[in-house]
This record gives C-alpha cells, structure tokens and sequence, in this order.
C-alpha cells in the first residue's frame, strides 16, 4: 500500500512542477510582446510622462522576475489584478464565467460519460454486426465534423425551422440558438438554455470515449480468462459486463478524463457559436484585445484543468489496476 | 529508399523500361505545360522559363517513377488515359489554362501523383470497402479543386461582382449567375468555395508536411542518438504538451499576431510533439533490433541508420498518422480561422466563410437557399475530413491485419 501512496506522491508532485513550468512558460511567452500595452491604449498621441505613468500603474517597469513572482502570488491567492481593457477585477470576471464553463462542461459529461459507455459495451457486445458497423461509420465522421459544424446543424435542426412550434411558449423555437444565460437564470432555465451547446459537446465527445471503450474491451476479449469463461458456458453478455469490464476500467477511465479535459477546452469554439458567456469566450475577446492579464489567468486556468484532469486520470489507473494495488 | 524496397520484394516489382505509351505520355504532358507556360513569355519570361524547366524536372521524375511505381505494364493505359483527358480539357478550355499556367502546372501534377498512387496499390484498392472508395473519391475532387481554383472559379475571391447577399442563381452586373449567390459584400460563393479549397487545404498541407518533417526527424534522431538529446527533447515536449494546444497557440497568437505564415509555424511546432512521441516509440523498438546494431557496427555514420534502416521500417505507422495529422491540423486551422484568427480578411477561408454569414442561418424558413449558406463551407471542411478518416480507418484496418 505505501508503495501505491508513494507512486500517487510522486505524480502529484510532477503535476504541480508541470503547472509551474507551464505557467512559466505562458509569462514567458507573453513578456515577448512587443510593444506594451500602455502604448497601444494610449495611442501615438500619448507623451512619454503619461506612458511611464501608465506603466508605473500597471508595473511594467519592474523587471520579469519580479513581476512573474507577484503574478504568482496574486494567482495563488486568487488576486488575478485588473483586466487592463475594462478596469475590471478579473477574479471576479472570471470566476462567474468559469462556473458557466462548468456547468456546460459537467451537463455535458452526464449526459455523455453514461451513453458512450453503455453505446461502448453494445459496440463491444455486437461486434462486426450492422450495428456495429453503422455505429463505426457514424462516429468517425463525427469525430471529423468541426464542432461549429454539428453547432449549426443542430442550431438549424432544433432551433430555425422549429419556429413557431415552442410547446411552451409563444411561436418561440424549440430550443434558443443563442445561450444567453445571466447570473439569475434559474437552475431549470439554464438547463434549457443550454441544452444545444450540451447536445453539440455530446455528439462531438461521446464519438471517441464509445470507440475506446469498444476497443479496449475488445482487446480483453482475446485473453485466456475470457476464453475459460466462453468454455465454462456463460453468456455473451455476462462476460463482457462481468468479466472484461471491470479489467477495461483503467483505460476506459483514462478516455474519459481526456475527454473531459477536452471539453474544458473545446467549449472555446461551442461557447463563440452560442454566444455563451463562458471562459472560453473570454479568452477569445480578449485575445483580440491584446489584454495580457486576462489572457494569462484565464489560459492559466485551461492550462490547470487540463493537467489536473490528466493527473486524476493517471492516479485512476493506478488505483484501478489490482496488480498495483496488491503487490505481490 | 526505393532501391531498397524493390529489390528484395520479389519479380513482381522489378524496374521495367519505360515503354513506347510511357514516353509518349510524358512528352504529350511537358509539351502542353510549356505550351500553357510560354503564352506568359512576353510579358514574364522569367516566369515562363522558371514554370518550364520545373515542368521539364517533373516529366522527368514523373517518365523515371512511373515504370518503378506501376509494375504492371497493363495499367500504363490507364495512366495515359489521364494525361489525354487532361490535356484535352486543357486544349478545350485553353484561354483559362493558358492564362494560368501554374495552376494547369499544380493540376496536372497533382492528379497525375494521385493517379500513380491509386494504381500503383490497385490491388488494395480493389478490394477497398465503399467507404474508403468515397474516401479516396472525394480526396482526389479536393485535390483537383484546390489545384485548379482559379481555372474552375467563375469570378475572383476578393473582389465584389454583385448586390450583397443575392440569392442562389442570382444575375451578377456583368451578366452572369452567382450559382451560390453572393456573400455579405457582393463576392461570388462559389468561387471563394473553390478558392478556399485552395487556400484553407493548401496551408494545412503545408503545416502538416512540415510538422511531419520536424517531428519525425527529431523523434528519430531522440530515439537513436538517446542520452541527453533523448531526454531534453522528450521534457520540453512534455512540457508543450501539457498546454490545451488551442489555448497555447491563441496566446502565442496574442503575442505575435496572425498571418498564414505565422500560423503555418506556431501549428506545425505545436502539432509535431504528437509526431514527435509517435516516431520516437516506434522507432525505439526499431533501432534495438539487430540489423540496426549490425550497420552501428559496421560504423555507418548516423544519418545512414535513420534514413536507412529505421526510417524505411516506421513508413507505414508514419503514413497513417499523416492521415490522422492532417484532419486534426485542418480542423485546428478551421476553428482558428472561424475564432477570428486566421488568413488576412480578403483571401477566401472556410473556417472564416461560416462566421462571416453564420447570422443567415436564421433566414432558413424565408429562403432555405440562403439559410443553409453558412453550412456549405462548414459541410466543405466536414467532406474532406471524412475522407481522409474512411481512408486512414481503411490503412489502419490493413495494417493491423498484417500484424496478425
């Protein structure tokens, strides 16, 4: 057991140096801007008392080091400094944002983490059938669709011609094509609201989680133990939901937590078509803009998802796999 | 390398001499391509000798590979065939083919490379699924699309031939028909579709090519040299990896702004970490295999055993990945472009084309022609992808049954 303890350890403690470097990285990257900040706001018409001024304001006159030391330590303690376009506290900007990422992100996952599963099994169950070769064409071409594609489909489908057909309210579409949610959206409303973002993040996600799941589970089949199972007369489908199931999970849980990393991150592109007021959209506004705090935390804030989704995945399939956890 | 691979693979694919429809052929297509390059040479000419000699190097490769490629003399006809159906379009429609004499060159190169390599795996072809059929169908339409754009579009992509936002078939002022209609500033649809096959296939071609170089070499050369090289490699691709690839290249675009070049770059640098993990496994279980540890004691110099021995034995995994590569980088590039990021604004991109009219979508009950606008450039990019992924399925397929 100290062994397993000591292995997760280790990988924690590899995944908050990892978070330093990255983080390193995306200071570095953006102390090479050239030009500053203050000189593009305050135009060529700004004299050069004014510019240092602005400077001084923002500390740009420090030196990196320095200035990388106090943005770390502001980000630590959740003090992210000011966006440098509104003048707005970033701490709270993001953090309204970062739980409508979330919730789009978690809605998503439930509904697309048990159907790519139970899809998966069916896949693995009825393998080289109609089904499973229809089911093989669909997903590789879903997993090929652009997601502002499956977005707009879905947005003309559920949402354009469905127009004047709102069994709730009046001559509304189905479903909203832009997700405009506010901070007093009630919990039901923003289910609804959200409902073909989700539905776009489903189809685009679930395609990849169910054929790993098929193939790792085909891959168990081949192993002795199956085959004595086979031999000993038990059902198809009780062999592959009691046998290779439960030896799949490690890989299987890994292709979920990729997946879930994924869509932290590829609500960017979803988030713009739906007009929903995310991180990603943020991120991508203020890319625009130039706005280097923004920017900084909110990629800081990706980039620590993505890694902390990737380390559980790690400790997951440590845990999971028996061989680790009962050392002979 | 493909002495090598000849040479011991037996009778079959033994080099032929170039036979009496081989030379003509070639001859036919170089005679055309200067013909299409010299219509240029008053007022180019050094364009025009450029455009001949490099028609000339490509016959040239092209009268060399094809006898080594096609060891089947039976298909040559096939293969003569094309050329002759090109070359008589290109007579046919000669003021276009004349007046745009590199894209006559890139078309006819093009479809030609493409043909050879159909032909040249017949055999695997034949017994192709449907869907690796459609797959390679609708490549090679890509290909002739994007090399011939500027022959096959009607109109040009940037300037405005019309009203803005006309519907399908719509009369432009100088008399003729937007088919597609015209977009937001009066620019045809069709031809900014063709062009950016061109412009949005053609960068991520590029970016993917040059992802492989790097990544591939540099994966090859960690797994041979290993030691510190190995490990320095490997930490700084850990590191990039760790890094969501969209949010890295929007910061990186943040600092140094956007432009084709730019993102060529950032992407191919971004995107070879995956080649580079992918050849440094496979090529870490080649290079302790025997025949490699006989050419390191031979004392062959480095370059020798990664081009020569490793190199030849991790083509097939490479070249799917290829496959894989570009519809991930294509993709990349498309939500690049449809976030705002991409090509500069008059150069016609799909990816930019959908943000540019996705407010049409809600016409669609009024005019379905016009709603479903901002879908065709997406349904363009969503094709090709396809494609390729029915192709690489179908490569993978083999490839694994081989194995067993």
């Amino acid at each position: 057991m100290s062994k397993i303890l000591a292995t997760i350890a280790q990988r924690l403690g590899l995944g908050v140096l990892t978070l330093f470097v990255v983080s390193l990285v995306i200071a570095g990257m953006l102390e090479l801007l050239p030009g500053d900040f203050c000189e593009t706001i305050l135009g060529q018409s700004a004299t050069v008392e004014t510019v240092n001024a602005c400077r001084k304001e923002n500390g740009f006159d420090q030196p990196f080091v320095f200035r990388y030391a106090d943005w770390l330590s502001g980000f630590a303690t959740l003090d992210m400094g000011k966006s440098l376009a509104n003048k707005r506290d970033i701490a709270e900007l993001i953090s309204v944002r970062l739980s409508n990422t979330l919730f789009l992100a978690g809605f998503t996952a439930a509904i697309a983490v048990p159907l790519a599963l139970f899809l998966g099994v069916l896949a693995a169950l009825y393998r080289y059938s109609l089904y499973d070769r229809f089911v093989n064409v669909f997903t590789l071409t879903s997993i090929s669709f652009p997601e502002f594609f499956v977005a707009y489909i879905l947005v003309l489908l559920l949402s354009v011609m469905t127009v004047g057909e709102n069994p709730i309210g009046p001559n509304g579409p189905w479903f909203p094509a832009m997700a405009s949610v506010s901070e007093d959206t009630s919990f039901g409303e923003r289910l609804y609201l959200v409902f073909l973002p989700a539905l776009t993040l489903t189809l685009v996600v679930v395609a990849h989680m169910m054929r790993m799941t098929r193939a790792a589970i085909i891959n168990l089949l081949a192993s002795p133990y199956i085959e004595m199972a086979r031999l000993k007369g038990i059902k198809n489908s009780r062999i592959i939901v009691k046998h290779a199931l439960p030896n799949a999970l490690a890989p299987i849980i890994n292709v979920i937590a990729i997946n879930l990393a994924y869509l932290i991150v590829g609500v960017v592109v979803v988030e713009v078509v739906f007009n929903y007021p995310g991180l990603g959209k943020i991120f991508v506004d203020h890319v625009k803009f130039r706005d280097v705090p923004v920017v900084q935390a909110s990629a800081m804030i990706f980039a620590a998802t993505y890694i902390l989704l990737n380390l559980t995945a790690d400790i997951l399939s440590i845990v999971t796999n028996p061989r680790l956890m009962h050392p002979r | 390398m493909s002495s090598v691979d000849t040479s011991d693979t037996g009778p079959e694919s033994l080099i032929r001499a170039p036979t009496r429809i081989i030379q003509a052929a070639c001859a036919v297509s170089l005679v055309f391509l200067i013909a299409a390059f010299s219509t240029d040479l008053s007022e180019n000419p050094g364009n025009a000798l450029i455009g001949a000699l490099l028609s000339a190097a490509f016959c040239a490769v092209l009268y060399k590979a094809w006898p080594r490629l096609l060891s089947d003399p039976g298909r040559d006809g096939v293969m003569a065939a094309g050329i002759g159906i090109y070359v008589a379009a290109g007579l046919i429609y000669w003021p276009l083919f004349s007046a745009n004499p590199w894209s006559s060159f890139a078309g006819l190169a093009g479809s030609l490379i493409f043909l050879l390599a159909v032909l040249a795996g017949w055999k695997e072809v034949r017994k192709a699924p449907p869907t690796a059929l459609f797959g390679i169908a609708v490549i090679f339409l890509y290909v002739l699309a994007s090399c011939l754009a500027p022959i096959l579009a009607p109109y040009s992509q940037s300037a405005p031939m019309g009203g803005s936002n006309l519907l399908w078939g719509s009369e432009l002022k100088d008399g003729g028909i937007a088919y597609l209609g015209t977009d937001q500033l009066g620019r045809d649809i069709l031809s900014r579709l063709l062009y950016g096959a061109r412009n949005t296939v053609g960068i991520a071609f590029v970016t993917t090519a040059l992802t492989f170089v790097l990544g591939s070499l540099l994966g090859l050369l960690a797994a041979s040299m290993q030691g510190w090289i190995d490990q320095t490699l490997s930490r700084v691709v850990d590191v990039l990896m760790a890094i969501p690839q969209l949010i890295f290249a929007l910061v990186i675009f943040t600092v140094i702004g956007s432009g084709a070049v730019k993102m060529i770059i950032v992407i191919a640098l971004l995107d070879s970490t995956r080649v580079f993990r992918l050849s440094r496994s496979v090529a870490m279980s080649i290079v302790v295999m025997d025949y490699v540890e006989a050419a390191k004691l031979r004392g062959e110099r480095l370059w020798y055993i990664i081009y020569k021995e490793v190199l030849p034995n991790a083509t097939a995994p490479l070249a799917a990945e290829f496959g894989l590569r570009f519809c991930f980088v294509f993709l990349f590039i498309s939500a690049l472009s449809f976030l705002g990021i991409g090509l500069q604004p008059p150069t016609a991109d799909w990816g930019a084309m959908v943000r540019e009219s996705a407010n049409l979508i809600n016409f669609f009950l009024y005019a379905p022609a016009m709603g479903v606008t901002p879908l065709l450039p997406a349904f363009a990019i969503a094709l090709l992808t396809v494609a390729v992924n029915f192709v690489v399925d179908w490569f993978l397929h083999k490839m694994s049954g081989l194995k067993e």
